[in-house]
């Protein structure tokens, strides 16, 4: 028999060397760090602060700002203020990140795919473009783009007229803009009309297929009544919208909608960069589905497309989305590199002209920090709930 | 356990230790052995490094006219190059000892940044340069035009008031770096490039023709230029201030770089004051009496650096203007060494 029966059974340790006692020990000494870094880094900004007579505060977002945005979905003018500023390029921020994710995913889509062709050649432009692409650094890129843009298009007073989707020069595209008549809502109308027939078919068509087996093309139908019922009723409603062109004036085109070759150059750097990384997601995942989904949807009677579209796709998702929604992220975040080609986004304006002209660099960058977290934390929880629906169910 | 503690205790007392104080940058500087000057790193005549790193122009002149003042020795410097949009966070923060990079003294600037304006060395204001094939001779038929600018300066404030005033539309492309700015106008994405009339100077030498641009006569702004201290430390802002009186007052007395050996035996009183022939000037504000001899020896008087860095002969040809001596039809001016 051992001693410990013989000390009644327990065998005593020093409490420090007991693993539950330590573990609590280590959480403690860990949050007391955190928390009197995190109080160092407050305690310290505020006392330099004050040390060196620089005050803190967030009333300059009242101040009128005395500056001009080029770009701007909302009114602002030079007499708007700070806060105003802090909006255009919130959204700005958003308008080239949301533009940018939704090209991006098409593109990737397509290269991806593209790559595991069984075509020789268009597989490795695929490879190619995306060993160029990603090997690239980003700012570079946007550089080649920007400046590369600029130097092939016409002067400001000339411009190359697409006819009617607008004309391109230097100082950007101007598209015609669609001036509304009285009898547009007629038109409107028509168009929630089609979409909601196209529910209706759909519901029928499933209740349809689920009795009788037999399909429906849902798709076509719907692109046929979309385009069918406005047509009829804008005609019936007689010719109601109308197009400003934009004209040719002495700096360059006035009139029409405008985009600024700023957003085209950073629209481009971003949907091809993250493009190439989108792809090579989408190559792992559909990778990621064995064969013998294929083989056994073949076995079942499906076709190719169905098969893609229905067996390998939605398997293939559950590897792609979580990838995904980092590359979505980084997109959001890259976009700030706008500062280098004067987009107004929210870095250059908020955290360039209003940080400088105000001084207030802690105030602006804490609020700029906070803004880019609330984004990211956003597209992932949505990016989140999205990847349980399209979960695999496991029965 | 006893590990952790330490290294739990180092990074407080690490932290807490980032609140240095900031007075005593002239020991702080005597003692690194050099000055930290900010200064612009891409305009010809105000601050750029050449392809072997040797730094020149008139702002960079006065941080030699500093290190000569302190050390003895010019080459005790060293330069930061920085951008319109950084120069105020990197002189708060320590970063750098005095920024002089072609910074104008506004009110707000010198209120609220927790900073100090020693005092001006380059009377400037804004103008406005175009492509002489536009055909303008006015900035007041710049009606609709896009002008191409600089994050983070006064620029920027000064030409939405100008073209707001005058109402007049116009399309503001602002960029951070000086060299994006002159690329993107010089491409054409521009019909105007506004900056400082000196920097018009400087920066239509980056252009692919310089012949086919014109500055139009208008200035719409007065850019007093001039060295920045941070506030609070009034040793430091007191050597600044000093040193460029005196390389104002050198001119003022007729003291050169070349002729200051023999100005030496002058029986002036002020010029003996100047170069410390008489009293302990230099002592009262932490140097050595021989302090300004040393500032004009090896660097010069204003006309010295200005002749050498923007001047007629060369490649900006500046002339003097309203940098000219007070006495000489312009409004240099400084008070007396006495
Ligand atoms: N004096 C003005 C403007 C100073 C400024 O940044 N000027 C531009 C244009 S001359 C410049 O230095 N650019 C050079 C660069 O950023 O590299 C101010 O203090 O705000």
């Amino acid at each position: 028999m051992t001693d410990s029966s013989q000390n009644g059974g327990v065998e005593r340790t020093f409490f420090l060397n007991d693993p539950k006692v330590r573990a609590i020990i280590y959480q403690v000494v860990m949050v007391a760090i955190v928390v009197w870094a995190g109080w160092s880094i407050v305690d310290n900004t505020a006392t330099n602060l004050n040390e060196r007579g620089i005050p803190f505060g967030f009333d300059f977002l009242t101040a009128p700002s005395g500056f001009g945005i080029n770009q701007s979905l909302i009114p602002y003018s030079e007499s708007s203020t700070y806060g105003d500023v802090y909006w255009v390029g919130l959204i700005n921020t958003l308008l080239v990140a949301v533009i940018g994710v939704f090209f991006a995913t098409i593109l990737g889509f397509l290269i991806g795919i593209a790559r595991l062709s069984h075509n020789w050649l268009i597989a490795r432009i695929a490879t190619v473009y995306i060993e160029i692409i990603r090997n690239v650094p980003l700012l570079l890129q946007l550089f080649v783009w920007y400046f590369a843009v600029l130097r092939l298009l016409p002067a400001k007073r000339e411009a190359l007229d697409l006819g009617p989707i607008g004309l391109l020069n230097i100082a950007g595209f101007y598209a015609p803009k669609p001036i509304f008549g009285a009898n547009t809502w007629m038109v409107g109308v028509a168009i929630l009309i089609a979409i909601a027939l196209g529910i209706g078919i759909r519901f029928w068509a499933r209740r349809r297929q689920m009795a009788t087996g037999q399909q429906f093309p849902i798709g076509w139908t719907f692109i046929g009544l979309l385009i069918v019922l406005p047509l009829i009723a804008y005609f019936i409603s007689g010719d109601p919208i109308t197009f400003e062109y934009p004209e040719l004036a002495r700096f360059g085109p006035q009139g029409g909608i405008r985009v600024i070759p700023e957003f085209i150059g950073l629209l481009l750097a971003l949907t091809l960069y993250t493009a190439a990384f989108i792809a090579e997601i989408v190559r792992a995942g559909i990778m990621a589905v064995s064969h013998g989904q294929t083989e056994a949807a073949h076995a079942l009677g499906l076709r190719n497309g169905p098969t893609l579209r229905l067996v390998i796709v939605p398997q293939a998702m559950r590897v792609i989305i979580p990838p995904l929604t980092s590359q979505y992220l980084n997109l959001t975040k890259n976009s700030s590199l706008a500062v280098a080609i004067a987009y107004p986004d929210l870095v250059s304006t908020f955290t360039g002209t209003a940080l400088n002209q105000t001084g207030r660099a802690v105030e602006i960058i804490l609020m700029t920090m906070l803004t880019y977290l609330a984004i990211s934390l956003l597209t992932s929880a949505f990016m989140n709930w999205y990847n349980k629906r399209v979960a695999l169910v496991e029965r | 356990m006893k590990k952790i503690i330490k290294v739990a205790l180092a990074a407080a007392f690490g932290l807490a230790g980032v609140a240095t104080a900031q007075a005593g940058t002239l020991q702080d500087v005597q003692a690194k052995g050099f000055v930290q000057c900010g200064s612009n790193g891409s305009l010809p005549g105000f601050g750029v490094p050449d392809d072997q790193g040797n730094w020149t122009g008139l702002d960079v002149d006065y941080c030699r006219a500093l290190a000569a003042a302190v050390f003895g020795d010019p080459n005790a410097v060293k330069f930061t190059p920085l951008s319109a949009k950084e120069r105020f966070t990197a002189l708060q923060s320590g970063e750098v000892d005095v920024l002089s990079r072609n910074t104008t003294w506004t009110m707000t600037r010198d209120a609220s940044l927790g900073l100090n304006f020693v005092g001006v060395d380059y009377y400037d204001g804004q103008g406005f340069m175009v492509r002489k094939s536009l055909d303008v001779s006015s900035a007041l038929e710049l009606s609709g035009a896009a002008v191409c600018t600089n994050t983070g300066t006064t620029t920027e404030l000064n030409v939405a008031d100008y073209f707001r005033a005058n109402n007049l539309d116009y399309e503001v492309v602002a960029f951070e770096k000086g060299d994006e700015v002159i690329a993107a106008y010089d491409a054409g994405r521009c019909d105007v490039f506004t900056t400082d009339a000196s920097g018009l100077y400087a920066e239509r030498l980056k252009l692919t023709n310089p012949d086919e641009h014109m500055i139009l006569p208008e200035i719409i702004s007065k850019e007093p230029l001039g060295p920045v201290v941070r506030q609070g430390d009034d040793e430091w802002f007191n050597v600044n201030k000093w040193v460029l009186n005196a390389i104002i007052n050198a001119e003022d007395l007729g003291v050169n770089q070349a002729n200051v050996d023999q100005m030496l035996g002058s029986d002036n009183p002020e010029i003996r004051r100047l170069l410390g022939a008489e009293g302990t000037f230099g002592e009262m504000i932490g140097l050595s009496n021989d302090w300004a001899y040393n500032v004009i020896k090896m660097v010069g008087n204003y006309a010295d650096i200005f002749d050498r860095n923007v001047g007629p002969d060369t490649p900006l040809g500046i002339s003097r203007g309203l940098n000219a001596l007070w006495s000489k039809g312009g409004i240099l001016y400084a008070p007396p060494i006495r």
